[in-house]
């Protein structure tokens, strides 16, 4: 099961591969050119300093966001009025893309690490926000009464219903919201810094037109996402998250 | 544990006192439960029977501490119910266990303040009651229907409340399941004697299980009939007196339809 999708991608590059050799114009370089490209960047050192620049700006820019927009979030709709108050503040900010944030970002923080930092944070924030807003919503009555019924305190009653209903919901949230830091990431490093792979594609292209270069950067972009997502999807795999994923 | 009970009250375990219960809805008062006086004596077996929607779930839910009542009181012991107590535990029709702990976390949930070693004692007896061994580190994703329903109440007996409350506790269950589960809750009852409070829609369980059938009529919830069944354990389900109170029981709820 395993070798199917890589048997697929397989053939994908061939095929790419051919229609490049078949067609060799310069709309797009070959797998082979994009493969000598990374080999390339890993020889000048660029590749793992920059993917180390991304990574570090994503995991403060997510890290923040989920320790603020959880608890908020949890908070907010735990107490129906203050949802009530918030929910609409919440809707006018959701749809704004992060990247309309970049000419405030560097207004507040200057070019640098911050400001792709900021960027990042804005995009998670409430997507964060309005994940643990619905899961406490979708948390059954029962639980909520069964917990009433043994007498906890609001700490425990925190701590061991409310924090366990709502994680499976927190983990989905959490998976989809580090996808958005990935690309909110590469955008800001377009703009806002100086290293990066967003800052690599862009550098690829103004410094020499390397569009090797800069597919390269686009296929390291990909493979790092990937493995991102397999990371929080392995947290699906804890036991006592289990139940709220289905059977696979 | 309280005992401050009255002298005029000696022998009465839950008293419910001119209990009305109405919800606001769209600024109209709804009234649900009409009047309700109920003496349940401690140890004894109640099952609450009505048409469905009738505030059977209502009227549990407000013995339990969860609903308040617009006006009257529910007392135990004489003390009057502020709200849910560990002391007597409700058990859901569904979904009550939590799916996030082992059978052993379940049981255990309300344990926290016992030293590791009484708990885990406490389990284990527990999971051998309602005969759960073998599963004590299964989630309940892996359990059945009725596995879920036993785990449920092993949980609430093991806190050691002196009132069960049961809201249609094996209504979502199949028929065979389901009369097992009778079997297995009247073991239970007669081994650990509590007393029980049982919702059901259902004639033959309530035939089955009570010493006392509390007819409610329909909404707004009057008690139309108290039934009293008086047939020893085990009984007999093709006895003339089975069938002649199963029969009645049917007729009062027939009545309960029309009224």
């Amino acid at each position: 099961m395993r070798l199917r999708p890589v048997a697929f991608i397989l053939v994908l590059l061939v095929i790419w591969q051919t229609a490049i050799s078949s067609h060799p114009g310069q709309l797009l370089p070959g797998p082979w050119q994009t493969l000598r490209g990374i080999g390339d960047l890993l020889q000048h050192g660029l590749l793992l300093k920059y993917v180390v620049a991304s990574l570090f700006r994503v995991t403060w820019g997510f890290l923040l966001a989920a320790v603020i927009a959880i608890p908020l979030g949890l908070t907010i709709g735990w107490y129906r009025r203050a949802e009530m108050a918030f929910n609409p503040l919440v809707q006018i900010f959701r749809p704004i893309s992060p990247l309309a944030w970049i000419p405030i970002a560097i207004l507040w923080f200057g070019v640098g690490d911050l400001s792709a930092i900021f960027l990042i944070f804005i995009g998670c924030f409430f997507s964060l926000l309005l994940t643990a807003m619905s899961a406490v919503h979708n948390i059954p009555d029962v639980y909520i009464n069964v917990g009433r019924n043994f007498g906890l305190s609001t700490p425990a009653f925190i701590y061991r219903v409310l924090y366990p209903a709502v994680a499976p919901q927190l983990i989905v949230g959490l998976r989809i919201t580090l996808g958005i830091a990935w690309l909110v990431v590469v955008a800001a490093e377009m703009i806002a810094v100086n290293s990066g792979l967003g800052f690599l594609i862009v550098d690829a292209r103004n410094a020499g037109n390397r569009y090797d270069l800069v597919v390269a950067g686009m296929v390291v972009i990909g493979i790092i996402g990937l493995l991102l997502d397999l990371a929080m999807r392995s947290l699906e795999q804890v036991k006592s998250f289990r139940w709220g994923f289905p059977e696979n | 544990m309280s005992t401050q009970s009255s002298p005029q009250s000696a022998g009465v375990k839950l008293r419910v006192d001119h209990v009305r219960k109405a919800f606001e809805r769209d600024g109209n008062s709804i009234s649900v439960l009409e009047d309700i006086n109920l003496d349940v004596r401690n140890g004894e077996f109640i099952c609450l029977v009505g048409p469905s929607g009738a505030g059977k779930s209502t009227l549990l839910n407000v013995m339990g501490g969860f609903l308040s009542p617009t006006s009257g009181s529910v007392a135990i012991d004489g003390e009057t119910v502020q709200g849910p107590d560990p002391r007597r535990i409700l058990v859901f029709q569904e979904r009550g266990v939590f799916p996030w702990l082992t059978v052993e976390g379940n049981i255990g949930f309300g344990l926290s303040n016992l030293s590791d070693a009484e708990r885990k004692q406490r389990i284990a007896h527990y999971v051998q009651l309602v005969r759960l061994q073998g599963f004590e580190h299964s989630y309940p994703s892996d359990l059945s229907g009725g596995m879920k329903q036993r785990l449920q109440v092993a949980r609430a007996l093991a806190v050691n409340p002196d009132i069960l409350y049961l809201d249609e506790p094996f209504g979502a269950l199949d028929s065979v399941t389901r009369f097992i589960m009778r079997g297995e809750l009247l073991r239970i009852w007669q081994t650990e004697r509590r007393t029980i409070i049982f919702v059901t829609h259902d004639i033959d369980e309530a035939v089955q299980l009570a010493d006392r059938v509390v007819v409610l009529s329909s909404r707004p919830a009057k008690i139309q009939d108290i039934l009293t069944i008086d047939i020893d354990h085990p009984r007999n389900l093709s006895s003339p007196r089975y069938l002649e109170l199963r029969d009645q029981l049917a007729q009062k709820i027939g009545l309960a339809f029309s009224a």
